[in-house]
């Protein structure tokens, strides 16, 4: 053990800063001409915030995939597998099959009914200034949990990749991102911040297929072998389900909660449903989620690989032990694989995924606050120009920036993973039930949603707050046999009284349940605006297309 | 914005909401996406339940080390694939040519 984290520390240490900077900035200078570029054509809202809705399925479609598949995704599953084994392999079957749930019921009847936010669609038959000022609520409290935790992660990426410990170092580190990002998002617009998804997709996705083709190749193309040389040398139970969430019974409902959430929330999602927008069809849309749904489980059929190989070639111990924990497993694989180089290219792959699922999250929300709050709540939907509203939507983007920055600053050494489940536990909740009810339900009105968008998302932070990720959970370390906290709090701070740390199970059927309640208990209903909402969704007619430049 | 936007009067969208077409249109959506959509939930949660509770029978091993809980999990991206592919055929066949058609009529109306 303790030889093998010897190891650990030197292989990482072992790597190139310098290398994994130059390549990084190298990316960051290419993708800022580009948005540089993309910027000479947008001008107007629907530029800004959709791309002049010019963008074909294909590209949509990989630029949703850059969107999607986060550092979380990318390091977390990896390491999760590497070190857990199946269970690691779990999450990401739940992340794949969510995207049935936006082919078949959101994609393209959002493209139809919306124009850039989740409020578009929710507002459409309702009365616009509550619901339009609900969905942005949800839209912004999505979007942030979702951007601190990728800001967190960008802290141990720093930490592990770039060798930087100081404190000071790593806060410039996350500055320095956070202001590429907002340069990205100023500049850019939708387009630009599509265009930096399109080539991080296109990286990531060669990089992963890269390493799996050599880890297979160094186990004759036989995925069983990897296995095996993975369970040789970490224990059988990597194979078998249940080494992370078999534990208990508590710990198998946890998990059912959690795969409940995972599979509903992906639709719910704000920073995806706005991508539907960038294209000028409902068929556009469809042809994107295709897009995605393929490249997406192409990913994840080599993280699988990248997992089992970095548990069979670095081994589980090592990777536990190492700076950064799981996380550290593809970049140490990359490491063991094709030494600094191959692992400057992956620690660059793995910044420019930050910098563009952020980029993502800063235009969405700053969308929402601009198109719902601005120009809908605030202005009551006469705003003077729309060149105004861009404007705020600018300035909201400069906002959540540096909010961005300073959280991820603050957040560096805290244990925030569990902000990934909550943002897709309340899109499950909040999001989702009121999505479905919109498109699907003539009966529902404006108090219906006004119960599922705000009693989904109280209940879901409620639950998450007095649950074990936030206080009260205890672990003992292996190295020292110490109890330590493994909440968001420290030891001794314990006011929880929820089992689970994943809500879903709980909030996602109360959400369904307020939105039924709310609309049995107003009379309000406008069928002339359900009429043409419907035959809207469904034909696409007076859809807007795309702008011609 | 497009001209549609604006010519386009509450009676025209009820009279498309009430044709027959439309009710086609909604009919075929509908009768695909919602059992389509319970069938995966379904076979998922079913795949869930099993590596909760079933890890024996999950661990059987089936070809080398590959065991029965992979070839499960291998099975949920098939299925995600194929009903990928399947909803694009019925959309193709079933519902884009009504849309369209549904979609042109307005367009007609909205431009006189």
């Amino acid at each position: 053990m303790s030889a093998e984290l010897f190891l650990a520390q030197d292989t990482l240490e072992g790597n190139n800063p310098v290398l994994n900077m130059a390549i990084f900035g190298l990316f960051v200078a290419v993708t800022l001409v580009i948005v540089l570029r993309a910027s000479r054509s947008t001008r107007t809202a629907s530029d800004y915030y959709a791309a002049g809705r010019a963008f074909s399925g294909p590209q949509n479609g990989i630029a949703i995939s850059g969107d999607y598949l986060s550092a979380a995704s990318f390091l977390g599953i990896a390491g999760a597998i590497a070190v857990y084994g199946y269970d690691g392999f779990l999450y990401s079957i739940g992340f794949l099959v969510a995207w049935l749930v936006a082919l078949l019921l959101v994609a393209e009847l959002l493209r139809n009914t919306g124009k850039f936010t989740l409020g578009d669609v929710l507002a459409f038959r309702m009365q616009q200034r509550p619901v339009r000022a609900a969905a942005a609520t949800s839209t912004l409290a999505v979007s942030f949990f979702y951007l601190l935790a990728q800001m967190a992660g960008a802290g141990i990426l720093v930490a592990l990749l770039l060798g930087i410990t100081s404190d000071a170092g790593q806060a410039l580190v996350i500055s320095i991102v956070g202001v590429v990002m907002i340069i990205y998002v100023l500049v850019g617009g939708m387009k630009g911040t599509t265009w930096v998804q399109i080539i991080k997709a296109v990286l990531l996705i060669a990089g992963a297929a890269v390493m799996t083709f050599w880890v297979l190749a160094q186990h004759g193309f036989n995925l069983s072998d990897v296995l095996g040389a993975s369970a040789d040398r970490n224990g059988d139970a990597v194979l078998h389900p249940g080494a992370k969430y078999g534990a208990t019974e508590l710990s198998k409902i946890d998990f059912i909660s959690l795969s409940l959430a995972l599979v509903l929330g992906t639709a719910g999602l704000p920073h995806v449903l706005m991508r539907f927008y960038t294209v000028p069809t409902a068929r556009d849309a469809r042809r994107s989620v295709v897009w995605a749904i393929a490249l997406i489980g192409l990913f994840y059929l080599f993280t699988l690989v990248l997992g089992y190989g970095a548990g069979a070639l670095v081994g589980a111990d090592a990777i536990s032990s190492a700076p950064g924990g799981e996380n550290a497993a593809a970049p140490m694989l990359a490491q063991a694989l094709g030494g600094p180089v191959l692992l400057g290219i992956i620690a660059a792959i793995a910044f420019a995924t930050i910098l563009a699922v952020v980029a993502g999250l800063t235009i969405t929300a700053s969308a929402s606050f601009a198109h719902d709050i601005y120009a809908n709540v605030i202005k009551k939907g006469e705003v003077d120009s729309k060149e105004s509203e861009v404007r705020v939507a600018r300035i909201t983007a400069v906002v959540i920036g540096a909010l961005a920055i300073v959280g991820g600053i603050l957040a560096r050494e805290q244990n925030v993973a569990f902000l990934v489940a909550l943002a897709f536990a309340v899109a499950a909740s909040a999001n989702l039930p009121t999505i479905v009810y919109s498109l699907f339900w003539r009966r529902f009105n404006t108090r219906g949603a006004l119960f599922s968008i705000y009693g989904g998302l109280i209940v879901t932070i409620t639950l998450i707050v007095f649950s074990p990720a936030v206080s009260g959970k205890v672990k003992v370390d292996p190295e020292t046999g110490e109890e330590v906290s493994a909440s968001m709090l420290p030891l001794g701070v314990d006011f929880s009284w929820f089992p689970l740390e994943n809500p879903g199970l709980v909030s996602i059927p109360v959400s369904f349940f307020l939105g039924w309640l709310g609309t049995m208990l107003s009379k309000e209903h406008d069928s002339e605006k359900f009429a043409e909402m419907e035959v809207r969704a469904l034909t696409g007619a007076g859809a807007e297309k795309a702008t011609q430049h | 914005m497009t001209t549609t936007e604006r010519t386009l009067a509450p009676e025209d969208w009820e009279r498309v909401h009430q044709s027959a077409d439309f009710a086609r249109l909604r009919r075929k959506l509908r009768s695909f996406v919602f059992p389509m959509t319970g069938l995966f939930l379904a076979w998922y949660l079913l795949y869930v339940l099993l590596a909760d509770y079933a890890p024996e029978f999950m661990s059987t091993e089936v070809l080398g080390h590959v065991n029965v809980g992979l070839l499960f999990g291998l099975g949920q991206f098939v299925s995600t694939f194929v009903i990928t592919g399947l909803y694009v055929r019925h959309a193709n066949k079933h519902l884009d040519p009504v849309a369209d058609k549904l979609r042109d009529e307005l367009e007609e109306v909205a431009a006189k």
